[in-house]
């Protein structure tokens, strides 16, 4: 009657709800915090999956998107706290701590930015595509780096959470319980996207971009508003980080973050979505386990990837969830 | 329906096409016949968009195209079935024809799934199965009916049975007049003489980037001598 994704998303749900009463109850509360940032990357790395993993895009510039949008929740922060503007011409634009207006505006901000560099990458392909990724994100890690104002290489930290009418984000468990809804909606979004006609489109385009174009669709088109509602939801995950934390720094946009996030697509399952929320889950897992031994933790982690990806053609989730043989 | 006028079409340096004449009326099949290298898959990319040609102009009903990307003269109605079928093979039968699907409303009489599958039933057993596991007569009957998918008032086969068992051609052939029953128009490669004098109305035969030879496709015209001229058959 379920097959086994079925059965390994609903344990993956359970196991995800039922967290926090168990932290509480055996006095591990620091564990609330690791799986937020659990749930947050594993936002950022299904965002992520729906560009390498159905679009083919293999962007190493994605945690760009992450580090604009926590920005733009901390600079619409420490504006409110300084009680100053951060625009005064052509209009006055002040700064909030209402997540209602922050994270919306942390999503059009990575979402403008994905748009106008994905329009330039998208001109393309392969190890280009690559490379012009990587160059933004460069560009905009060496952007933060010099904005003094607002921390520099030291980055900006939030003096509290963003706010909600209803919701009390400076608790932790409703802070996590919020994550995980946010999560849960993208990925019901994302796996309705992929089996919509777009999804299709989108994936034929990673199989065959020139046949696409011959038969009927502006594979570009597809192919950037895609890249662009990835760029969007990984603003929201750096909008959210920056809450989880409290502090974000240029470092998060460095092109070795934008590695960690395709090393959970891969470890998860690329072209999964739900796989590289797994792919989060073990490798900051494995981070801060590794960590508490030795802090070359990447020696253990690096044989494991590469077990992970000679065996499991789909990563781990496709090695729970597969039967063995398929070719899709 | 479909006209060439002096198409001249290159890649980098190099001509491959020198001044090439051609046309497609309503409801024909036309078949295109040459040996390896003499310009008839630079013709079809002409047409479609994918070479641009240098010089010379295409009509397609009424609609000079010659200088439009390829989606749009899609859109205008021209399907391409490709040389090597190059469908999509980690998606599913169903998905490789989902995915390329006008919008049906758009057309009078659209080509459904249904309608494809009464064309290629072997297609309908298969739809579950991903599309690089296919069969190469299967995988090509999936790229004619993923062709179909967009509504085209003009199919484009590029070397239509090439490499596949008898049997399989049978089938395709068979396909393919079927599509000719019912109006379709159809420029067509293959070296198959003997199925394309039966299917074809008429045929161009080209050599060195030119139309050498055109006429219609009887077989007292595609006689030995013509063939072994310009076939080596």
């Amino acid at each position: 009657m379920f097959n086994r994704k079925t059965i390994l998303n609903g344990i993956g749900l359970l196991f995800f709800l039922l967290l926090p009463p168990f932290t509480q109850i055996f006095g591990q509360e620091y564990l609330l915090s690791l799986f937020s940032r659990i749930l947050i990357y594993g936002l950022a790395a299904a965002s992520l999956d729906l560009i390498i993993g159905y679009g083919g895009m293999v962007s190493l510039g994605h945690a760009v998107f992450m580090g604009i949008g926590g920005y733009s929740v901390g600079i619409l922060a420490f504006h409110s706290y300084e009680s100053s503007s951060i625009l005064s011409w052509p209009f006055v634009l002040g700064g909030t701590e209402n997540a209602f207006l922050a994270w919306p505006f942390a999503i059009l901000v990575a979402g403008i930015f994905g748009l106008i560099t994905g329009a330039i990458c998208l001109r393309t392909k392969g190890m280009h595509f690559i490379m012009i990724t990587l160059a933004f994100a460069q560009m905009a890690y060496y952007f933060f780096v010099s904005l003094t104002k607002f921390g520099g290489s030291d980055g900006l930290s939030l003096y509290n959470r963003n706010t909600l009418p209803t919701l009390d984000l400076g608790s932790d468990v409703t802070f996590y319980y919020l994550c995980l809804a946010i999560l849960v909606i993208f990925l019901i979004i994302a796996h309705r996207l992929v089996g919509s006609h777009f999804g299709r489109v989108v994936s034929a385009c990673r199989e065959n971009e020139q046949r696409v174009q011959v038969l009927g669709f502006a594979s570009y088109r597809y192919k950037l508003v895609c890249y662009t509602f990835s760029a969007a939801t990984a603003g929201l995950a750096g909008a959210l980080l920056i809450n989880q934390s409290e502090f974000i720094s240029p470092g998060l946009m460095h092109w070795t973050k934008s590695g960690e996030l395709m090393v959970m697509v891969l470890l998860g399952g690329m072209g999964t979505l739900t796989g590289p929320v797994l792919g989060a889950a073990t490798l900051l897992l494995m981070e801060d386990f590794l960590a508490m031994y030795t802090e070359h933790w990447m020696i253990i982690l690096g044989p494991f990837l590469i077990i992970v990806v000679l065996f499991a053609k789909r990563g781990l989730y496709g090695l729970l969830t597969e039967t063995g043989g398929t070719n899709g | 329906m479909l006209r060439l006028e002096n198409i001249e079409t290159g890649y980098d340096a190099g001509l491959a096409l020198f001044g090439v004449s051609l046309e497609v009326r309503e409801a024909e099949v036309v078949a295109l016949l040459g040996r390896n290298g003499m310009g008839k898959t630079t013709t079809i990319r002409s047409i479609i968009g994918l070479n641009s040609p240098r010089s010379g102009k295409i009509i397609f009903n009424g609609v000079e195209i010659q200088n439009l990307p390829s989606y749009k003269i899609a859109r205008l109605g021209i399907g391409l079935v490709p040389e090597g079928r190059q469908i999509f093979p980690t998606l599913s039968v169903r998905e490789n024809l989902l995915a390329v699907a006008a919008n049906h409303s758009k057309h009078h009489d659209p080509y459904t799934m249904e309608r494809v599958f009464s064309i290629f039933p072997r297609l309908e057993e298969r739809q579950k199965q991903s599309g690089g596991s296919l069969s190469g007569g299967e995988q090509q009957m999936l790229a004619i009916a993923r062709a179909l998918m967009i509504n085209p008032s003009l199919l484009l086969l590029d070397e239509a049975t090439e490499g596949l068992a008898p049997l399989i051609c049978q089938e395709i052939w068979h396909g393919l007049g079927v599509l000719k029953e019912r109006g379709l128009s159809i420029l067509v490669i293959d070296k198959d003489i003997q199925a394309l004098t039966t299917i074809s109305d008429r045929t161009y035969i080209m050599e060195k980037g030119k139309v050498v030879w055109s006429g219609e496709s009887h077989e007292q015209n595609l006689s030995t001598e013509l063939t072994m001229r310009y076939l080596g058959v």
